[in-house]
């Protein structure tokens, strides 16, 4: 005999873990199943060599939204909370950014970076309002909330004064590097800033639309990085605890094989094992394409649902690099004292382009774009003593790999990062004591992300807002009854944000109260 | 010192057109034309012998058909005749067929799929969908949305209106129609490469953008909504090339009273008291205007033609902003006879259609690259005709003229200029894959001529020769067009308006920003508008 | 590599050559591709040879598809309105499908061939929707249009030709069934359907025996009035039968352009093609909410009084004055039943069954036109709909 649960949440990645915890502060039975032994999805720390563990994917905290926090009155204890970024040149000519402010460049892009700064934080704030909403439905008989919605939307726009309203409709669509060409001089200034504007997504600085993305980034913090103790688990094993604080069951080990529908609407979840959960209503913190297509089913859709779903762009680019190494490497230029910081190497933004431009054939980039961390320098938790972390995330590493990826082409590809960042770190090769590389596939596999992409679909324009993660299905709700969807895959997006979750379990209790 | 109630700046299709309706409103017209000739890039220049060259444009469709008739362009010389298909040759010796005839053209697309060549009607009928909605907004002064305005509010109201009568669905198709890559819009359509390939070369003509960058499948429209006598997307030949179509507008502006002056560049677009008193030519003559429309790009009106000091910081930055950006090149060449195909069957209809030559999405996207890296294309793409197959008015009996237009060409190698050198080796490029299908192609060039961006620019002025007077991305279209806040025609200083491509809708020989523009300033003059309404087509 | 070009012009039905023998009119159209004739003789004659002998009609342009794999019936199911799962082997079903909205896509019949396999017959072609439709199941879909051509026979004495051509147990065969028969020696499908709300029969077979098949055939009819029929006077036939047509009584709703130009199958009357009891189908919601919410346009069949035929007219709900409430969608004399009838496309709430109508009809008398309002009233039945149709065995002529 199964238990029934009110909902049950597909998937404790941190929207899952968000989702399920307000849904039970509003007195929902819930039952939380994750595939893998570990909550967290892919904001986790693992033990990558013995002794030494890192943050899966993404290592630094940038997005996470106040409103979630307070929501759930969380307590993230953070290693540091104050990370600067350094674009590393040669010679030990470094640009250094921390907020509004710039070095290593001259007086005219140290000013015109501030104004920059504050006209994109203001942007992204604007953004931000937005992420923690439920898109409106755009229809002529779209519901008064809906049009109250927009009407919200437009009025915050225009709020923003003429001018800043005319560049804020100008810049949204436009490519960050025409941008950044026209503001700075200093190539590592462009080449840091256009790496943060395609992180995790298959763009370049080039691509139309990257304004928006580095907005995105912004839209949390303000992209103030900061780096949670004990790596990611940090975050998602406090939304565990508040999850488990307000009720709900977490089960780990339990991957899910199929949502059960029946007459065109949810009953519950059966596991790999064949268990069932019963349920009327599903949560899935899965990726819309695998939840569509793998747990839902094609022969439970309608064809131009189906058709659309399959559309969706969720092709990773970005890999991930753990290096254990016996001691800190040498940066020219760099203080001992500054590797608390964020290395990123990307020396202009025609290197980032260029390294774009083979993920477009199928191809590793030739000479990668990098972005570095040292999260042993803050938290001597992740490694033994005297022993040093290097965690990078590197772009561009497609998930349709032409040559397809293997041991052999994942040991290339590495031997590629390890040389690019060996122009900078002279003695990093012979400090390597152990390493793992996760590719797209790998991180589709081992994190259940379809493509293994971060964002759980490309981010874009033309699958933003309105049309996240398609144009109908924008508020949550998927067409079987009792089914709605809390992950990246949904608005705003991905990052560690929980928007997406607390949007969800909003629009979820909002739908119930109504009905 | 002379003077007009309108000055008109450069003699273009859309110079002429705004001056045509001007005049034809009883206003006292000078068209000043910094060349010797009229037209603009909307020109026929005999440069070899009794060939006539369509030099810069070579083909006609956007033209709207209600400033054709309007200004009874058919009474002053202009003849439209339209050709069908083509073809895009492939390595391995097969082609991909276009043909006008609907089930002709099925069963060449499920040679290669069945999916797809279905596929091709419900993309068709998509596409048609957003034409029809873009089409509605081609004789329209788009709304400012930062505006309070009653008038402005009213048009923002239409815009809404017509985008909510598409549907739920529609809508959200719309949207990412408009923000999509011309690669993904056909992914969600098509699986055979090349097909793609022959479709995706629509989305990037004279764009500096690749295919794969998002916002390329609204360029798509650009090359779909417009006719020929109500076949929307049909493409034709103006009879006697493209200065053609300059002729007739520019005898409808005289017939109306206009005067037009040729070699009379302007110097400076003049100032007095904060409004606009005239130009200065480059003669030193002054010549007095209360309105002067320009027909140039903003880039050339405002930071060559005219005092910084007049101009607002914002607007002056915003303009040296504006994105005009030379992608595309023209080769043009004289044919002592008509070049054969052997890939394509004898007596095939495609042989009198345009051809193109690149067979894949790759090589589409990696002749992009070769202009990010600041050179042209190698592998280019070229969309090449034979207009004296359907026009033999433009060669001597059984000669021929072949215009090749080249994507991608930059205004400047690796940031320096053209030698002379790498423009011939340009030429070799495109003549090369040309050659490649046609063996004797070579023998048959009896003169050619090589056109990068800087040569279009330094012949007809627009900056980096670009053949929109603007790239057509998101930032740069509808009220964003061509500087947020002035998207109405009118200039930042009291009696100057702007009247070329650069405008809302953009380019193309359209000719409705120029008549768009006479509208605003008709309005302006409180003189009856009689500029014409779009036909509509419900 | 040389490549033959495809074929500039049309194709020719493996039933062409004898088609030009008889043929005395040179009218042909295109239809798919195909050179179909408008008539060969006289498109009155051909009319009532269908009417009262036999008719037989060239349907080879139809598209064909064979659909296979164990996810074949799931993926009918889906993809139709109506539950593929009650039509046995050995039975046929007309069905729509419809797209996400509701709205109809297309129609055709759906030949159940045996446990597992099908063949789908329709007016337009479909391969990239169904491929669409198929993904995440197993099923094989093959274009077979060009391999297999079909003969209607339609008409009183179709059974007595059939049985003349000597196929055994053909009396046996219901309307919308279908079986195998033994010809000359190999197989030959014959389903029990048609176009013309008569009696008749849809011959299928492999293009290299079109004409053994056609030749026998007339052979077989020559004592029983088999006669070579058109589109023209098909289409008589269709209207009084009261069948839609694509591009008549409704567009494809992937090639409409318009917002609202596509009807869904509440719209078009075939309610009784939907059932709302299947968990999933496409267009399921988007019907649901049309049922609840009310259908904007509703299909009629209107008798109208007088005599003259109402080609393209206006219905109006009032006859003076009024704004329209929709029109007329196909027009004609019938003959047979000697009423003006027509299908036309009205607002709702107009058109209920008994509805009196106005419409607005412009003819021309040698050279002259004019115009009249007539008054027309909703009819629930066809207006052709002879008791031999259902009847099993048949009788014989």
């Amino acid at each position: 005999m199964s238990e029934r649960y009110d909902a049950i949440v597909i998937g404790a990645g941190h929207n899952g873990l968000v989702c399920a915890s307000l849904l039970g502060k509003a007195g929902k039975k819930l039952l939380v199943l994750e595939a893998n032994d570990q909550v967290g999805g892919a904001a986790v720390t693992r033990e990558f060599a013995e002794g030494y563990s890192s943050s899966a994917c993404a290592h630094l905290l940038y997005q996470l939204q106040p409103q979630v926090e307070k929501d759930l009155g969380l307590k993230i204890k953070l290693a540091a909370d104050d990370i600067g970024t350094l674009s590393l040149g040669t010679g030990g000519e470094h640009v250094r950014i921390n907020g509004d402010t710039v070095s290593g460049v001259s007086e005219d892009d140290a000013t015109s970076y501030r104004e920059f700064y504050k006209r994109m934080t203001r942007f992204s704030d604007l953004l931000r309002t937005y992420f923690n909403r439920t898109p409106a439905r755009l229809a002529k008989d779209a519901s008064k909330a809906d049009m109250l919605n927009l009407a919200q939307l437009g009025f915050d726009v225009r709020r923003l004064g003429r001018t800043e309203m005319q560049e804020f409709l100008r810049l949204i669509g436009m490519n960050i590097r025409d941008e950044l060409v026209e503001r700075f001089d200093s190539s590592l200034l462009r080449g840091a800033l256009s790496l943060d504007a395609v992180l995790g997504t298959h763009l370049g600085p080039r691509s139309p639309n990257t304004i928006l993305t580095y907005l995105y980034r912004l839209a949390g913090q303000h992209g103030k990085l900061s780096q949670p103790a004990g790596g990611m688990s940090m975050v998602t094993d406090a939304l565990a605890q508040s999850a488990r604080g307000n009720g709900a069951v977490i089960r780990t080990g339990m991957a899910a094989k199929r949502i059960v529908i029946d007459a065109g609407r949810v009953r519950g979840v059966e596991t790999q094992g064949g268990e069932i959960f019963e349920s009327n209503m599903v949560v899935s913190n899965a990726d819309p394409v695998s939840t569509m297509m793998c747990l839902v089913g094609t022969k439970n859709l309608e064809t131009g649902f189906t058709r659309r779903v399959s559309h969706i762009r969720m092709r990773g680019n970005a890999a991930k690099l753990h290096l254990a190494l016996d001691g800190l490497p040498t940066i020219d230029g760099v203080h001992k004292r500054e590797f608390g910081e964020r290395f990123v190497i990307a020396p202009d933004e025609v290197y980032v382009e260029r390294a774009f431009n083979h993920a477009k054939y199928g191809e590793t980039s030739e000479k990668p774009a990098i972005e570095i961390s040292f999260p042993t320098f803050r938290d001597t938790s992740l490694a033994p003593a005297g022993k040093h972390v290097l965690s990078a995330i590197v772009q561009y590493a497609p998930w349709e790999l032409r040559a397809g990826w293997s041991d052999e082409t994942r040991d290339a590809f590495q031997q590629v990062v390890v040389d690019t960042m060996t122009d900078y770190m002279p003695d990093l090769a012979g400090r390597i004591t152990a390493s793992e590389l996760l590719t797209p596939a790998d991180i589709e596999k081992q994190f259940h992300i379809n493509g293994g992409h971060w964002h759980h679909g490309e981010l874009a324009l033309d699958q933003f807002l309105f049309t996240r993660p398609i144009g109908g299905s924008q508020q949550y709700r998927m067409p079987i009854d009792g089914l709605w969807l809390c992950g990246a895959g949904a608005h705003p997006g991905g990052g560690v944000s929980g928007a997406p979750g607390r949007n969800a379990a909003r629009a979820i209790l909002k739908q119930e109260k109504s009905a | 010192m002379k003077s007009y109630d309108a000055i008109v700046v450069g003699a273009g299709h859309n110079g002429l057109t705004n001056a045509a309706y001007l005049a034809k409103s009883g206003l006292n017209v000078l068209c000043v034309e910094k060349n010797d000739y009229i037209g603009g890039a909307t020109v026929s220049r005999n440069l070899y012998k009794d060939w006539f060259y369509s030099n810069c444009s070579y083909v006609c469709s956007l033209l709207r058909p209600e400033i054709y008739r309007d200004l009874e362009l058919s009474r002053h010389g202009l003849q439209v005749t339209p050709y069908g298909g083509g073809a895009v040759f492939m390595e391995n010796g097969d082609f991909l067929g276009s043909y006008a005839d609907h089930e002709v053209h099925y069963r060449e697309y499920a040679r290669f799929s069945k999916a797809d060549a279905d596929a091709y009607e419900r993309y068709s009928a998509d596409v048609m969908r957003q034409c029809k909605f873009i089409r509605e907004f081609l004789l329209r002064t788009p709304p400012d949305p930062a505006s309070f305005k009653p008038k402005d509010l009213k048009e923002l109201a239409y815009l809404g209106a017509k985008f909510v009568e598409m549907g739920e669905e529609r809508m959200y198709d719309t949207i990412r129609f408009w923000t999509q890559s011309v690669a993904e819009y056909l992914d969600e359509y098509f699986e055979t490469d090349v097909i793609k390939a022959a479709l995706s070369g629509s989305g990037i003509i004279g764009t500096a953008l690749g295919i794969h960058s998002p916002g390329t499948a609204y360029v798509l429209l650009h090359h779909y909504m417009g006719e020929v006598d109500g076949n929307i997307g049909a493409w034709g030949y103006a009879r006697g090339g493209t200065g053609a179509v300059a002729e007739a507008l520019s005898k409808s502006f005289q017939s109306y009273g206009g005067e037009l002056r040729t070699v009379s560049g302007v110097e400076q677009i003049l100032v007095k008291n904060g409004k606009t008193a005239g130009v200065a030519l480059s003669t030193g003559e002054e010549i007095s205007a209360p309105i002067v429309v320009s027909a140039m790009d903003v880039k050339n009106t405002f930071l060559k033609c005219m005092d910084k000091n007049d101009l607002d910081e914002t607007f002056y930055n915003r303009v040296k902003n504006f994105k005009i950006r030379g992608s595309s090149g023209k080769v043009n060449i004289a044919l002592d006879g008509r070049p054969s195909f052997p890939a394509l069957p004898k007596g095939s209809p495609l042989l009198d259609g345009d051809m193109h030559f690149i067979d894949s999405m790759e090589r589409m996207e990696r002749a992009y690259d070769d202009w990010k890296d600041g050179t042209w294309s190698k592998d280019p793409y070229i969309d090449m005709v034979l207009p004296t197959v359907t026009d033999p008015t433009m060669a001597p009996p059984g000669k021929h003229f072949m215009s090749c237009f080249v994507q991608y060409c930059p205004a400047k190698i690796e940031g320096r200029d053209w030698t002379e050198e790498e423009k011939e080796q340009f030429g070799e490029t495109v003549i090369d894959q040309i050659a490649q299908y046609s063996p004797d192609f070579k023998d048959l060039i009896l003169h050619m001529e090589v056109r990068t961006p800087s040569t279009i620019e330094d012949e007809i002025g627009i900056t980096e020769g670009n053949i929109f007077h603007g790239e057509l991305t998101m930032d740069q279209l509808l009220f964003n067009r061509p500087i947020p806040g002035y998207a109405q025609y009118r200039g930042p200083v009291g009696g100057l308006y702007m009247c070329g491509s650069s405008n809302h809708p953009g380019g193309g020989i359209m000719a409705a920003p120029g008549c768009n523009a006479a509208r605003e300033i008709l309005t302006d003059l409180k003189r009856p508008d009689i500029t014409p309404v779009n036909f509509g087509d419900d | 590599m040389t490549v033959t070009e495809v074929d500039l012009g049309r194709y020719q039905s493996p039933f062409y050559p004898r088609q030009a023998e008889i043929d005395r009119l040179n009218r042909w159209h295109e239809w798919k591709g195909y050179s179909s004739a408008d008539g060969f003789y006289d498109t009155t004659l051909e009319y009532f040879a269908t009417r009262n002998s036999a008719g037989a009609f060239d349907i080879t342009p139809m598209t064909k598809y064979r659909i296979t794999g164990p996810d074949a019936l799931d993926f009918l199911d889906r993809l139709v309105t109506r539950n593929m799962r009650k039509i046995k082997p050995g039975r046929v079903a007309y069905a729509v499908w419809c797209d996400d909205g509701g709205h109809v896509i297309d129609d055709g019949t759906i030949f159940h061939l045996q446990e597992g396999e099908y063949r789908l017959c329709s007016q337009e072609r479909h391969m990239a929707w169904f491929k669409a439709a198929a993904i995440g199941m197993d099923v094989t879909i093959v274009d077979e249009t060009e391999e297999i051509c079909g003969l209607a026979l339609q008409g009183p004495t179709s059974f007595s030709i059939l049985n003349e051509l000597g196929l055994s147990g053909i009396d046996q065969l219901r309307p919308f069934g279908l079986a195998n028969y033994d010809f000359n020696g190999t197989d030959i499908m014959v389903s029990r359907t048609g176009f013309t709300g008569d009696l008749g029969y849809e011959l299928w077979i492999t293009n290299d025996r079109a004409i053994e098949l056609w030749d026998a055939l007339f052979e077989a009819g020559k004592h029983f009035g088999i006669m070579a029929m058109g589109t023209a006077a098909l289409e008589h036939a269709r209207i009084e039968a009261g069948f839609l047509a694509p591009f008549e009584e409704f567009l494809p709703a992937h090639t409409t352009v318009r917002t609202g130009r596509a009807r869904s199958p509440l719209e078009l009357g075939l309610e009784w093609l939907v059932d709302f009891s299947k968990p999933c189908f496409n267009g399921r919601r988007a019907l649901l909410d049309e049922k609840k919410n009310g259908s904007t346009w509703r299909l009629v069949k209107l008798d109208i009084e007088g005599n003259k035929e109402a080609h393209q007219a206006f219905i109006f709900p009032k006859k003076n004055g009024g704004k329209e409430c929709g029109f007329v969608t196909s027009a004609m004399w019938s003959p047979v039943c000697k009423q003006n009838i027509a299908l036309g496309t009205v607002r709702t709430p107009h058109g209920n069954v008994g509805d009196k109508l106005w419409v607005e009809i412009y003819y021309q008398r040698e050279m002259h036109w004019s115009r009249v309002m007539a008054e027309a009233t909703v009819v629930d039945k066809p207006f052709w709909d002879p008791p031999r149709k259902r009847s099993t065995p048949p009788e014989p002529y």
